[in-house]
């Protein structure tokens, strides 16, 4: 599963896995397994791209997005920014790489705390990493407000004054105002209201075209992940079953999950209602996963062998790359 | 609004209902004068935004808005040729369950946490059929049979918790169906569910409805989840239905430019867009509507009559009709394809 190194590439995960221990007992805790949350993925994410993920819950997006934060540190893998170890990274390193990598999360209303004014809200990856004058720190803010669509002149206000979009461009502001170069993009849009979503979305491109920033999107929306991401992965029980271009694996899916995804996707259009893969039964636990392919108890297409051997990753095209015994 | 004649198919007819709620700053006009009808077997789905009155629309068809602020103030809702809003509260109780059910958005809140499912099945059974212990255990693994529960007579003695979502939201549709009513009201049954269960469920509905020939209002803010599942649309806009029809008319010609931006302002999975429509602003708040069309401040084709006065309806199809003022009776439509979204800025 090496991946060669990229040169272009901002990030790059290699073989990340997470196991998160499941104990028994109070006093003696015994290890009773491991919850593979993520288990061996790779990818890496272009300056100035979006790599979207995708795959129902459970399937190890936030665990792999806490990991690109240092929120958890991994079991096993590397994450790479520009080349060096982010796990390596110690004092002065690791404040510069929490201004360098930023995160929006999808609830605007839980994740703004309700007793700051936007100002401090916005500020704070600035003056908890970096040392700035309240000079620089307000005009900077200023500039940043206006950028998301806001006014200046909001700065101080609190974020209950504000509606469900307007949070989220508050969010946004306070995610850019250290100049990042990665966002981790959590279900951006999933709590907004329709006709909100797309404001945030096309604001969302807009900056990615002004800073340059690299977006990793989570979400459990195609659609919305075809719209803002140059590449994608899917996933499945902590493993990238399906990885390439977005247009690529929009037009030409080969993983029998990946299709299943896009058969479960809602049409938008009642004449274009395709369900060539319908799934029975659910994701499995991810403590103890199938054997063989972690997708064979739910594929229509499963074959002996898939119980009995993980498939090996191939790259069938420049750049699409699938786990399936059938390619 | 065309006048909705009572054909001998039509469950459920509801004219000019207004539910407001009067609370001491001002008074919240959650549904302001809608009327629409339901076939027996048909799905009518009622799209719109949070906040623009379709669960308080629901809410009113089981007569359950939240006493004492919200009242049904004027209206009617024939239900199988009588109207509910004449009932007594005792005569409402044979109404709900029986005639007209409802299935809520989630499912970890509509179930009991400390009684089994299957206690919780016997006791929405026990509305229509009074019976001995084991017929009734029968009825219920029955009834969990039908929503495709596997092993249904090991999971009556489960807790809530210890089933999946899609599972729970199986056995509230159970237990809404309990009674085998002709209307099932469901308000967004699927928006805490995973997309592949997603889609389980939409086509269990969907089979259940081809069986006993159930009328289903689907209440939702996803335009995909219509297209699958609806028959006939209703798309709300601050207490109003602003256009109604079959939903090939809606998703191809619709007329409204709300209805238009919205459909627009959705990224389609079929095809790659380089940009979105978006609507600019946010919907009026329904303490404070403004006079005249109330998507007026946000709409790009507006006039100065938009302000003065609501628009009347224009019957563009059969069936399908749209408050607005931009249209005329001559209106030939505009496919979708063709249908240029004005330049629209991210603000």
């Amino acid at each position: 599963m090496a991946v060669a190194t990229n040169n272009d590439a901002l990030l790059e995960v290699r073989n990340l896995k997470k196991y998160f221990p499941v104990t028994k007992g109070l006093v003696l805790m015994k290890t009773i397994g491991y919850v593979q949350a993520v288990d061996g993925i790779s990818f890496s994410i272009k300056q100035g791209e979006t790599v979207g993920l995708v795959g129902e819950s459970g399937c190890g997006k936030t665990t792999t997005s806490k990991l690109l934060l240092r929120l958890e540190n991994p079991t096993e893998g590397d994450i790479l920014l520009e080349g060096r170890d982010i796990n390596t990274f110690r004092g002065a390193e690791l404040q510069d790489y929490r201004t360098t990598v930023q995160a929006v999360f999808q609830d605007p209303w839980s994740s703004l705390s309700p007793r700051m004014r936007v100002r401090d809200i916005v500020s704070e990856p600035l003056v908890v990493n970096r040392n700035v004058t309240t000079q620089e720190k307000n005009e900077r803010v200023a500039e940043v407000l206006q950028q998301v669509g806001l006014h200046a002149q909001q700065a101080t206000n609190y974020p209950h004054e504000f509606s469900g979009g307007q949070r989220q461009r508050i969010a946004v502001a306070s995610a850019l105002v250290s100049y990042p170069k990665l966002i981790v993009l959590d279900e951006p849009v999933s709590a907004l209201d329709v006709s909100i979503r797309a404001q945030v979305m096309n604001l969302l491109k807009d900056l990615q075209e002004q800073y340059n920033v690299s977006y990793l999107l989570i979400a459990h929306n195609l659609a919305t992940v075809r719209y803002m991401a140059h590449e994608t992965a899917v996933m499945y029980l902590g493993q990238i079953v399906e990885y390439a271009e977005t247009e690529e694996l929009y037009n030409n899916a080969l993983h029998p999950y990946t299709r299943a995804l896009f058969s479960a996707a809602l049409p938008s259009h009642p004449d274009l209602i395709r369900e060539d893969i319908v799934l029975q039964g659910e994701v499995p636990s991810p403590i103890n996963p199938p054997s063989g392919c972690r997708f064979h108890p739910r594929c229509p297409f499963a074959m002996p062998q898939c119980s009995e051997e993980a498939p090996v990753e191939k790259e069938v095209s420049p750049g699409h790359r699938v786990s399936c015994h059938l390619y | 609004m065309t006048a909705v004649q009572t054909a001998t198919d039509t469950i459920l007819e509801v004219n000019d209902l207004k539910t407001y709620i009067f609370t001491r700053a001002a008074t919240v006009k959650a549904v302001d004068g809608i009327s629409f009808n339901l076939r027996k077997g048909e799905t009518l789905g009622i799209v719109g935004e949070s906040g623009c009155g379709k669960t308080m629309t629901a809410l009113s068809l089981l007569r359950l808005v939240p006493k004492p602020a919200g009242r049904i103030v004027e209206g009617e809702i024939v239900l199988n040729g009588e109207d509910i809003l004449q009932k007594s509260e005792d005569e409402m109780r044979d109404v709900r369950g029986r005639q007209i059910s409802m299935i809520l958005q989630d499912p970890q809140t509509s179930l009991n946490p400390v009684f089994t499912i299957g206690n919780q099945l016997r006791e929405a059974l026990g509305i229509a059929h009074r019976e001995n212990k084991s017929s009734m255990l029968s009825r219920a693994v029955d009834a969990l049979r039908k929503v495709n529960v596997a092993a249904p007579e090991r999971r009556l003695d489960d807790y809530p918790h210890q089933m999946s979502g899609g599972m729970k939201q199986r056995v509230v549709g159970a237990i809404a169906m309990s009674c085998e009513p002709g209307v099932i009201i469901a308000d967004e049954p699927t928006t805490a569910l995973d997309v592949t269960i997603q889609l389980q469920y939409l086509r269990l509905l969907k089979e259940i409805q081809a069986e006993t020939g159930l009328a289903i209002i689907f209440i939702t803010h996803d335009f995909g989840v219509v297209a699958r599942m609806c028959d006939r649309v209703a798309v709300m806009y601050a207490g109003r239905i602003i256009e109604q029809g079959d939903v090939r008319d809606i998703f191809s010609r619709p007329a409204h430019p709300y209805t238009q931006a919205l459909i627009n302002s959705v990224p389609k999975l079929e095809q790659s867009v380089d940009r979105l429509y978006s609507i600019d602003g946010q919907p009026p708040l329904l303490s404070n509507l403004p006079e005249g069309c109330r998507f007026a401040p946000r709409c790009p084709y507006v006039s100065d009559q938009c302000y003065e006065a609501y628009p009347s309806s224009y019957q563009l199809d059969e069936g399908h009709h749209a408050d607005c003022w931009a249209l005329d009776a001559n209106w030939q439509g505009t496919p979708i394809e063709e249908f240029v979204p004005p330049t629209g800025t991210a603000g």
